[in-house]
């Protein structure tokens, strides 16, 4: 890696990665990937394989759930930033996590909540109805809701606010946990569509964890399969999907080859 | 005095005197409705905060002097409990933080009567308590003002909710500690702003409930006042912690002058509980706790 330039390093490299929850359950044996600038990577695995875990490692969150790094590294920009508060990651280095099953403040209006997104970067209020506005641009379906309490949402707009109100940070790494969970195909459809927009047209980096192969590999660059905790297969997005074997390797029934 | 005479002043009594226990509740639910923790030592802090103002007082200090380094120390006790106490114990049972408010109450009254002394203290906030007559309806001058206060911290309170980057972050952490985090929330900021702000009320609390009974070690039981209010009102509403402690107070006005003298008298130190009673069975969440938001 060394003869690599410097601006050709990737921005997420996560090394050999072991976490464990207190007081001893593994809930990640061996984790290694990247992501560069401008890629969208799809992290595919059945239930329990260790895709959250993953992403809760990198945001810090796995910290505040008691649970640690063990083994390994996790670098962004070619600096550790295992073990480091989220509420400090994401605000000096521009990484945010969009939690799986959306989280949104639930007795907040749609509005409050991307506002909260905001905070960290105490705007203006002229920055602040600018920064919204762009928003509604990107997710057109949130601007008529936006009085409505949040919990009052759809599947569908909650999952688009929880993004919304984490693209408010203005990150430059975004980690989405299970954005298809309990939605229509359709809905998924749409929010995978708005995922790689965001990417091409302002080069925004998604490491996407998610259980749904088809929609997810129809969008992503790169790939890597997670099986108990083991990262099993990795590969460009079009190689892995044409493979027979995958949804076997998906399950942790097949060894990949 | 004519039985409508009678009743609206029983009524009226009771619901000024009922703000005195909305005003200790709200400190509960600021805490509550933030980090999940029941702050038994509230009454404690309230006492404490009492204690120092009269002590500061007797030693002449004027009162917005005394005032003033109340408020300055009852903050950094407040921040220094979050910080050195309830921290380190994030993510624990209920239970756990429970008991650990419960000892930090012993703690904080202990130190606070062996520094300051255990004798009753007079406290004069300077407001008269003056029968005001309203036609035939006697009210007292000094639960007008103490309403007046509780109203005034409301209103200060919804407007810091609703308005505020911190307000709203506050309440944003109270819906969802981890999804505030994921968006760049220092919940250790929030905590200790919620800390600050609840000592803040119990500084009021304290000196409202001082005025009216003198500042003794009895003050820190007005906690156990504070507890039937959070059960009717829930644990999470500001607005159920005023409406439920006006509805103790008329209540335990109205039972002890048409009840009293039938049972025995002496309702009213267990009305408030009988009545929160009934709440659990028909509400369990309160009239206005958060029952969860969801779309079926």
């Amino acid at each position: 890696m060394s003869d690599r330039s410097k601006n050709s390093h990737p921005l997420l490299s996560i090394d050999g990665i072991e976490v464990v929850y207190d007081p001893s359950i593994l809930g990640v044996a061996d984790v290694s990937l990247h992501v560069d600038r401008g890629e969208i990577i799809a992290f595919i695995g059945a239930n329990g394989a260790g895709k959250s875990t993953t992403l809760k490692a990198i945001s810090g969150i796995a910290g505040t759930e008691r649970a640690r790094i063990t083994k390994g590294d996790i670098l962004l920009d070619q600096v550790s930033i295992a073990g480091m508060a989220p509420h400090r990651l994401t605000k000096s280095k521009k990484v945010v996590h969009v939690l799986e099953g959306r989280h949104v403040f639930s007795h907040l209006t749609v509005e409050e909540n991307l506002r909260s997104g905001a905070f960290l970067r105490k705007p203006s209020r002229r920055q602040m109805e600018a920064d919204i506005e762009e928003i509604y641009s990107w997710l057109p379906r949130l601007k008529d809701k936006r009085k409505i309490a949040a919990g009052l949402c759809s599947g569908g707009e909650q999952q688009m606010l929880a993004i919304g109100r984490a693209l408010l940070t203005k990150p430059e790494l975004v980690l989405l946990d299970e954005p298809s969970m309990g939605l229509a195909p359709i809905i998924v459809d749409e929010v995978f569509e708005i995922i790689s927009r965001l990417n091409r047209e302002l080069g925004m980096s998604f490491l996407v964890a998610e259980q749904d192969m088809r929609v997810s590999l129809a969008h992503a660059h790169r790939a890597y399969v997670v099986a108990n905790g083991h990262v099993v297969l990795q590969g460009s997005a079009e190689d892995l999907a044409a493979r027979d074997d995958l949804h076997d390797i998906y399950l942790g029934i097949a060894e990949a080859a | 005095m004519g039985f409508m005479a009678l009743f609206l002043e029983t009524l009226i009594g009771g619901v000024l005197a009922g703000t005195m226990y909305s005003l200790v509740a709200i400190g509960f639910v600021l805490i509550f409705k933030a980090s999940g923790v029941f702050n038994y030592a509230q009454g404690a802090m309230l006492l404490f905060s009492a204690l120092l103002f009269v002590t500061l007082l007797k030693l002449g200090w004027p009162i917005p002097l005394a005032l003033f380094a109340t408020m300055v120390v009852t903050v950094i006790g407040a921040l220094a409990i979050e910080r050195i106490v309830l921290r380190p114990l994030a993510n624990r049972s209920t239970m756990t933080l429970f008991l650990a408010t419960l000892g930090l109450s012993f703690v904080i009254e202990g130190l606070a009567q062996g520094i300051m002394g255990t004798e009753v203290h007079a406290l004069n906030l300077g407001v008269e308590d003056l029968p005001i007559f309203w036609g035939d309806i006697l009210i007292s001058q000094f639960d007008l003002y103490a309403a007046g206060v509780a109203i005034t911290l409301t209103l200060l309170l919804a407007l810091f909710f609703n308005k505020t980057r911190i307000g709203v972050s506050l309440r944003a952490v109270a819906d969802d500690a981890g999804a505030a985090q994921s968006i760049g929330i220092n919940l250790n900021f929030i905590w200790q702003v919620v800390w600050a702000v609840s000592a803040l009320v119990g500084l009021v609390a304290g000196l409202a409930w001082g005025a009216r009974q003198g500042v003794s070690f009895n003050l820190s039981l007005v906690v156990l006042k504070a507890l039937p209010v959070l059960i009717i009102g829930g644990f999470t509403s500001i607005g159920g912690a005023i409406i439920a402690g006006v509805i103790v107070g008329a209540a335990e006005a109205l039972a002890e002058t048409y009840l009293g003298p039938i049972v025995g008298g002496g309702i009213q130190f267990w009305f408030a509980y009988f009545l929160a009673l009934i709440f659990l069975f028909i509400r369990p969440t309160g009239l206005f706790g958060d029952a969860e938001i969801e779309r079926v």
